[in-house]
């Protein structure tokens, strides 16, 4: 998988075109927002029976990541659980992939807004990480510097010559801070160019976009 | 008569009618016609098919059983249900009944119950059913998914369903059989009346109307005078291409000036909108003319017609929005701008000026180009020799069924073996096989996936007797919310900026999501500037001053009938067309010097050298989505075989592929096994199976449009279904939804169905004219819009290329680099 090198804080690092942040200083691979159990949660409130895959869909892209970049640490940036406690309801399947996963990996799970409390599965439940000058959380905090962060799924939208609209989940980058994509199947997208976005990066941010290449544009505003 | 007022009685009372009526109301006696005469022979019949033509007053013959049996027998509780497919048309009829109800001071009680009823007059109605209730297939579906619908529906004796011919050609029909079937249940003496316009099959909507399988009288009564219909002349000819009527604007005017009230009738909504701006500007004495399409707000449609039914107005440019229903007072003149493409549609069309009934019906096609003319003309023939048109449905489709075995779960726990009795009584659904039937319940209760993830949150659970129900009864609100079958495109209300300003009506969520602030389009014949969006509501400012930025609403886009385009086929082959007019005369012998014309029963296609590039044109007249498919399988079996092609273009007869190589030798590209073979693996990844899958996952109940009460934004709808489409595609590809999804596309969109006939219809018959320079029958093509050009490696090219620039233009080189 082709990557592309962000310098971000003194820290170098890789976006994958899968969504997932490699630093390979740290072998630590970053991954936000999985949200995993996202059927089963609305199935449970007596919604729609969707396809119950996005966990396999997910967990297949995370395994490759792994292989191909060789991490030792994994850093799942908040919301990987659609809602607190469904990582109980997960398939006994996806609870196994992710075990396996975990064996020899150190596995760190920061706590986002949909999944607040401790885990079931293995590895160490954070509020947040400090780590070689950076600090990874899951919602971006005003004036913070050398952040990495999830929470807002950002997605670009570019028109193409002739009018084709693509619409991609991306990264953005600026000064001081870096959001990552939703890296879950089932995740839907903020535009980069809601206020919400817009506000919180800088006028010179940058958008990476994911897909077989990731690629570098001017944040879409 | 009843409707209009104005229409004179022309026939004399009925002598069956009871006396308790006629003597009553003037009115009443009136609209005892022709038409009204079969109905009350008909009365006791289990099923009636009513079919005359558009305005001839059968909507109150479908009535009259029911105000004689309730003025002779008087009685509390629902009596008739009218079903139509129009909101408005239940308004409508409930103020016309009310007159002559009131006049003959009789005591029956008529309410009508659609989307826009307010919530407390629905809790009155279902606490006390008045004895007639006018409603739509969607209320109706709502009305019985309540657990007191046998209460509801107790003493029902009669069903009208109005306009079914229109109702027979989408899935609100299938909804509303399917409703009928499970009221019938309710009522077993329930008596079923279908009012139908002029239709080519009158068995087919029979089959659809009736209780499977009982049988269904069917009266047509007398069609009326032949129509007089002709080509509006035209001082400019036609352009070569375009759907805009221009040229026609100043002829328009006149004919409107000379009658008293023209509809206007136009394909699609945009080109109204185009066409009512330009008939505006050029109308200097300033007539009364008026718009109307489904893209207007309510209350502006509702003006319209308000002034219409006064006879304010000298013309309306309309869409499809007026094909139904209500008789709009003295229209004497139609005119159809844009080719027909459907015969059928044309006749029903060309009914809404026959402001007598047994007046000549007139209207004036205008082709909005040159190729157009010749379709014209074809249609002309058709309707003269009263050739009517119509695809075949096949049987029910699946997500209707779903969404009804929900729709029952609402209602209560329900027997599986009752229910597939139950649904097998509607005629498109007699034929649905017990398996068939399984599968959709298994989807509804389990979502029927290979993974059985969901034991624990079944939606529908069977209890130890043997009963299916809900397993949260919760459910049912979000059941309720998503009922309904109508795929209305996502679309955004407009609004004046500032305090609350006016609705204006709705566009297209992709068309507001390419307007940047300070564009203008065109909406309600008015040019305006986009401001912005706030709380999903597209604000815009009046701006009379810049030309406007083209609405592209969706508006459907009728393919060409098939029969439409034998006829034109028959219609080449002449020596000589003396029906034509010069201009387009000329342009066909060109065609026939240079090239040939196509022929019925072979394959024409041209080759040759055009801008740079190979040029191949295929004239397979198989109707706009055909085409489109072929286009995309011909240029996909074309990369196969090396033969470079970069794009295409469709239109309803021919497809325009460019390229880099000649074709020498077409015969291979047109093997049908190789092309279906073509279709298997194009489908899966194509945009119109994803467009074609959110529509059936939407009415099947997997994606949920309304989530307490919230709409979702189309985009957040349009990315899930795509993602839940490539899931299954990926991990379930035997899913029921896939399954459903490949059915709709073979005869919706994709159209496969029409090429399997071009094919066999040409048996390899493929004649291959290599030219110098391009042909007067292409070169249309070449100004034709919504080129696609082939997708792969071309859009990384593109997308490089448009990164590249942003970068360049951003001084952001080295980034990424």
């Amino acid at each position: 998988m082709t990557r592309l090198g962000i310098d971000f804080c003194g820290a170098t690092l890789e976006a994958l075109g899968s969504g997932a942040l490699f630093w390979p200083a740290e072998r630590l691979l970053v991954v936000s927002d999985l949200h995993l159990g996202k059927s089963a949660r609305l199935a449970a409130q007596g919604g729609a029976l969707l396809p119950p895959y996005e966990g396999r869909e997910t967990l297949l892209r995370l395994e490759r990541d792994l292989e191909a970049t060789g991490a030792r640490r994994v850093v799942c940036l908040g919301d990987s659980f659609d809602a607190a406690g469904i990582d109980l309801l997960l398939p006994e399947e996806d609870r196994l992939w992710i075990a396996r996963l975990q064996a020899g990996r150190d596995w760190m799970w920061i706590e986002g807004n949909h999944d607040p409390g401790p885990v079931s599965l293995g590895g160490t439940h954070l509020a947040e990480l400090d780590l070689g000058g950076l600090v990874l959380r899951h919602i971006a905090k005003p004036g913070a510097r050398g952040e990495v962060s999830g929470h807002y799924h950002p997605k670009a939208r570019l028109v193409l010559r002739g009018g084709r609209v693509i619409s991609r989940a991306c990264f953005l980058v600026d000064e001081a801070r870096l959001l990552m994509p939703a890296y879950g199947a089932y995740t839907g997208g903020l535009r980069t160019d809601s206020p919400a976005l817009a506000g919180l990066m800088e006028a010179g941010a940058r958008a990476i976009l994911t897909g077989a290449v990731p690629l570098a544009i001017p944040m879409p505003r | 008569m009843l409707f209009l007022g104005r229409r004179a009685p022309i026939y004399e009372a009925c002598p069956t009618c009871p006396s308790l009526l006629t003597s009553g109301s003037p009115r009443v006696a009136g609209a005892c016609t022709r038409t009204s005469v079969p109905c009350w022979r008909g009365a006791g019949a289990p099923a009636l098919l009513l079919i005359a033509p558009t305005g001839g007053g059968k909507t109150l013959a479908g009535f009259l059983p029911t105000l004689a049996e309730l003025t002779e027998t008087p009685r509390t509780g629902l009596h008739t249900l009218y079903v139509s497919p129009l909101k408005a048309l239940a308004a409508d009829i409930r103020r016309n009944l009310l007159i002559p109800i009131e006049e003959a001071g009789l005591p029956i009680r008529v309410e009508d119950r659609t989307g826009d009823t307010s919530s407390s007059r629905k809790r009155r109605q279902r606490a006390h059913p008045p004895h007639i209730l006018l409603t739509t297939p969607e209320s109706l579906a709502l009305l019985t998914s309540y657990e007191d619908a046998p209460r509801i529906f107790a003493g029902l004796q009669r069903v009208v369903v109005d306009e079914i011919h229109a109702l027979a050609e989408s899935k609100r029909g299938d909804q509303l059989m399917l409703a009928l079937a499970r009221l019938q249940r309710l009522c077993p003496g329930l008596r079923r009346v279908g009012l139908s316009a002029t239709v080519e099959d009158p068995q087919a909507i029979a089959r659809l109307l009736a209780r499977h399988p009982d049988p269904c009288e069917i009266v047509e009564a007398d069609p009326g005078p032949e129509p007089d219909i002709s080509m509006l002349h035209t001082e400019a000819a036609p352009p070569w291409s375009g759907g805009g009527a221009a040229h026609a604007i100043p002829a328009v005017l006149e004919q409107v000036r000379r009658h008293r009230t023209t509809l206007i009738f136009h394909n699609t909504r945009a080109q109204a909108e185009i066409f009512f701006h330009k008939l505006w500007l050029a109308n200097e004495e300033a007539l009364p003319i008026g718009i109307h399409h489904g893209s207007l707000d309510r209350g502006q449609r509702e003006k319209v017609e308000a002034a219409m039914v006064r006879g304010d107005l000298r013309a309306i440019v309309c869409t499809g929005s007026l094909d139904l229903g209500i008789d709009w007072g003295d229209v004497d003149l139609v005119i159809q701008i844009g080719a027909p493409k459907n015969v059928k549609r044309l006749v029903q069309r060309i009914g809404r000026a026959n402001h007598r009934y047994n007046a000549p019906s007139k209207a004036l096609l205008v082709p909005a180009n040159r190729f157009e003319v010749v379709e014209c003309l074809a249609a002309l023939e058709a309707v003269r020799a009263r050739d009517l048109d119509g695809e075949r449905r096949g049987s029910g489709p699946r997500d209707v069924l779903c969404q009804h075995i929900l729709i029952a779960a609402c209602a209560g726990p329900f027997e599986a073996d009752a229910l597939y009795a139950e649904m097998t009584t509607a005629g498109a659904y007699a034929g649905l096989s017990r398996a068939a039937f399984d599968d959709c319940l298994m989807f509804c209760a389990t979502g029927g996936y290979a993974l059985r993830a969901y034991d624990q949150w079944q939606r529908l659970k069977q209890r130890e007797d043997g009963l299916w129900q809900l397993r949260d009864p919760r459910s049912a609100a979000r059941i309720r919310q998503n009922i309904g079958t109508i795929q209305d495109s996502d679309t955004l209300k407009v609004r004046y900026r500032g305090r609350g300003g006016a609705p204006l009506g709705e566009i297209e969520e992709g068309f507001a999501a390419q307007l940047t602030r300070g564009d203008t389009f065109l909406i309600g014949g008015q040019i305006v500037r986009y401001e912005g969006l706030r709380e999903m509501v597209v604000q815009v400012s009046r701006d009379a001053h810049r030309k406007p930025k083209i609405a592209t609403f969706m508006g459907t886009k009728f393919a060409t009938s098939t029969q439409l385009s034998e006829r034109i086929l028959r219609l080449f082959q002449q020596e000589d067309w003396p029906g034509l007019p010069e201009h387009t005369a000329d342009w066909l012998h060109l065609q026939r010097e240079v090239s040939r014309l196509p022929q019925p029963g072979r394959l024409l296609i041209e080759s040759f050298p055009h801008d740079g590039r190979e040029q191949l044109v295929v004239y397979g007249f198989a109707g706009r989505n055909a085409m489109q498919t072929l286009g995309l399988l011909l240029t996909k079996r074309m990369e196969e075989e090396g033969l470079a092609p970069m794009g295409f273009v469709a239109t309803d007869y021919a497809v325009l592929i460019w390229g880099l190589d000649a074709i020498i030798d077409p015969g291979p590209l047109f093997d049908l096994a190789a092309l279906e073979a073509g279709l298997e693996g194009w489908l899966a990844g194509n945009a119109v199976m994803k467009r074609t899958f959110r529509a059936s996952a939407t009415i099947a109940g997997l994606i949920e449009r309304n989530i307490g009460g919230q709409r979702k934004t189309g985009r957040q709808a349009t990315m899930s279904s795509d993602i839940l489409y490539d899931t299954l595609v990926k991990y379930d590809p035997d899913h029921l939804l896939l399954q459903i999804t490949r059915e709709e596309a073979m005869r919706g969109l994709v159209d496969f169905a029409r090429i399997r006939e071009m094919c066999q219809r040409v048996e390899g018959r493929i004649d291959l004219v290599r030219l110098a320079r391009l042909s007067p029958l292409s070169a249309p093509l070449f100004l034709e819009p919504g080129r696609v050009p082939i997708r792969g490696s071309a859009e990384a090219r593109l997308l490089e290329e448009e990164v590249g620039a942003l970068l360049r233009e951003a001084g952001l080189w080295e980034i990424g680099a």
